[in-house]
């Protein structure tokens, strides 16, 4: 087709007076879109090709490149908005499926931003977390129904447990859907501050065996780089059932993005397409699930917690029972808010539910069938900040997954363009060229930091609710209130209305 | 002595360094003024070929060759910081330390009364401006023993 349809999405604006030509945007944009044109001595761009990653803008030393949304609008109409208009002309070129990266962006209801949380007032005195002892340490795994002690007084019999400074762990991103030195960044920064960064099912690279102690290893449909020495690795084994952001479908990494390192890592053959399967060929049943569980369990000689991941969807409540029953210590329930580095579109955006409600509904029917202390509730979905976190430990969770925000500490500036493979950031690439720009030393501080600063900021909130150890918050949904709910959202919650 | 070694596998290839070198031996010390009414020699070249990249300064070498080509005595190792310098008022323009250098790292200077342009290793600031303004921490000012003897 010679004539492209779509109207350019962004505009790239230069201050004249502040380039210096030192073609910096030019060297850096795998998009292709500035260039220095020697005729008339100026940079100019291709606006049609920007992705809005904002690489250029914050290399350009003299910050004189802004973008924007291109001025060029369609007639207003709330029905048909700019987005479907461009998703169909895309389809009608393409004739393909439509692709997006990250998580859901459309405007649906945040719960997270319509939940209070308390802080204490006169009656009972608030803590000060720099003068005070403030614990935010958390454990995973199964806790036993009664404690019993030995001679040496140590607990008899304790399953297997995930030990973190903080209930926060990097959420899972396969080597191949991220670069290498986002991977290193991740483990590394999760190595220093005590906490679990997941593999995702890409296997482990020799690089990351190191931090073993602090690696949750995947599972999942493909089986990529699974052997006994990948299960015994890490610290904790988690079956991949579904993604939040894309239920009920696989996955899908490239040949192109399969080198010799991701061939090496994932046991496949250099550049063929690793293809994950939408079900686990083996898992029909609860009962079938439960095989696996015990099959790692057994392989493991019942030395690492076994997680079992699914996606927010209508019966998770359910689903999560059968987990529990089926014998998982830690269930991990990934809301339709949740990052990827592809998925359809359709499926990304209409499909599953909010992680608030999934996880409200989940911890009440395991304490409801008492099945609560046998499992941890890990959850994940776009908790975008400590505050999210608070929330989430207060509606019932024990420890929250990030990764988008994770990928946002080292560079993402979530212009959603995963899947091209040409992240100018250096992190949802292969590139060589471009992976070498996330360089590892700078990113694991700055993951690192990030965990630091969300703790400190965990403990601020604690403090003010007058509560000084993270376990006397979980599940105490009195700390929460709702605004701006229906009776039936904050039935669902569990959640009183602010002013109740 | 510190030197600033190259750290290859992630220098991006952004030429930032050489903008950041330019502004630091400018006159204004302003980015933009520097670059648009001086014309500053950078004091670093850039290797690259394919995706490979690095920024390459003096070395200021323990027994710079450079040193011994001047034929008026104006490129001198100094003892006290190792800094490899050169005295423009003694020198002649015969650019044999160009010549001389194994690196390819002392230039032409374009502008002002200067004939030389090469690496000061920005000796009056805390650190050179190339080494503070890589955004990918790609350049670092080290001491390396086992590499003290390069020459």
């Amino acid at each position: 087709m010679s004539l492209n349809y779509r109207c350019p999405e962004f505009l790239v604006e230069r201050v004249e007076s502040n380039c210096i030509e030192c073609q910096a945007c030019e060297r850096q944009c795998a998009n292709e879109v500035h260039f220095y044109d020697q005729d008339f001595e100026k940079m100019r761009a291709k606006d049609e090709n920007c992705v809005n990653c904002h690489r250029c803008v914050v290399i350009c030393p003299t910050n004189a490149i802004g973008i924007r949304k291109h001025p060029s609008e369609y007639k207003e109409n709330h029905n048909w908005t700019a987005g479907m208009i461009n998703n169909i002309q895309k389809q009608a070129e393409s004739g393909g499926v439509l692709l997006s990266g990250m998580g859901n962006p459309t405007k649906k209801k945040i719960y997270w931003d319509h939940l209070l949380l308390n802080a204490s007032q006169v009656t009972n005195p608030s803590i000060d977390p720099l003068r005070e002892p403030m614990e935010l340490k958390t454990f995973l795994g199964r806790k036993p129904s009664k404690l019993e002690f030995d001679e040496e007084e140590q607990i008899k019999d304790l399953p297997p447990q995930l030990e973190l400074s903080a209930p926060i762990m990097f959420g899972a991103m396969s080597f191949g859907s991220i670069s290498i030195n986002a991977c290193k960044s991740l483990a590394r920064a999760a190595s220093e501050v005590g906490i679990i960064y997941n593999t995702g099912e890409g296997g482990l690279h020799e690089d990351l065996r190191q931090y073993g102690e602090n690696t949750m290893v995947q599972v999942a449909s493909g089986r990529f780089g699974v052997n006994q020495d990948y299960l015994e690795a890490g610290a904790g084994i988690e079956i991949k059932i579904g993604q939040g952001a894309k239920p009920g479908i696989g996955g899908h990494l490239p040949g192109e993005k399969v080198g010799p390192e991701v061939s090496k890592t994932r046991m496949i053959p250099e550049g063929t397409d690793a293809l994950s399967p939408a079900p686990h060929h083996d898992i029909y049943s609860i009962e079938d699930l439960r095989q696996l569980i015990y099959a790692l369990k057994e392989a493991t000689d019942y030395q690492k917690p076994v997680s079992v991941k699914i996606s927010a969807v209508h019966n998770s409540a359910a689903i999560a029972s059968g987990i529990a029953t089926a014998g998982a210590d830690i269930i991990t329930i990934d809301g339709y808010r949740g990052g990827t580095g592809a998925a359809p579109t359709m499926i990304r955006d209409n499909v599953g539910i909010p992680i608030e409600l999934a996880l409200a509904a989940v911890d009440d029917r395991l304490r409801e069938e008492g099945l609560r202390n046998q499992v941890s509730l890990v959850v994940s979905g776009s908790v975008r900040n400590s505050a999210d976190v608070v929330k989430a430990i207060a509606l019932g969770a024990d420890a929250v997954y990030i990764a988008s925000a994770a990928l946002i500490s080292l560079g993402c500036h979530m212009c959603q363009s995963c899947y091209t493979g040409k992240c100018n950031w250096g992190i949802a690439t292969q590139e060589p060229e471009l992976v070498k720009r996330l360089n590892p030393e700078v990113g694991f501080e700055r993951a690192k930091n990030l965990i630091e600063g969300w703790a400190h900021e965990i403990k601020e909130m604690l403090g003010g609710m007058g509560i000084n150890a993270l376990e006397s918050l979980r599940g105490n949904r009195l700390m929460l209130r709702g605004i701006d709910l229906t009776d039936r959202e904050l039935e669902i919650l569990g959640v009183k209305l602010a002013g109740e | 002595m510190k030197r600033i070694y190259a750290k290859e596998e992630y220098c991006l290839g952004c030429k930032l360094c050489e903008v950041y070198c330019v502004t630091s031996h400018s006159a204004s010390k302003d980015i933009i003024k520097a670059h648009k009414l001086e014309s500053i020699t950078p004091r670093l070249i850039i290797e690259s070929s394919d995706n490979l990249s690095f920024a390459l300064q003096c070395r200021h070498c323990d027994e710079a060759d450079c040193t011994r080509a001047c034929i008026t005595g104006a490129m001198q190792k100094d003892e006290e910081t190792g800094v490899v310098n050169y005295d423009e008022e003694r020198c002649v323009g015969c650019w044999t330390c160009i010549m001389a250098c194994s690196f390819g790292v002392i230039r032409r200077e374009q502008a002002g009364k200067k004939v030389i342009a090469k690496c000061d290793l920005c000796i009056e600031e805390e650190a050179p401006a190339c080494v503070t303004n890589c955004p990918n921490d790609a350049l670092v000012l080290a001491e390396r023993a086992e590499e003290e003897g390069v020459q």
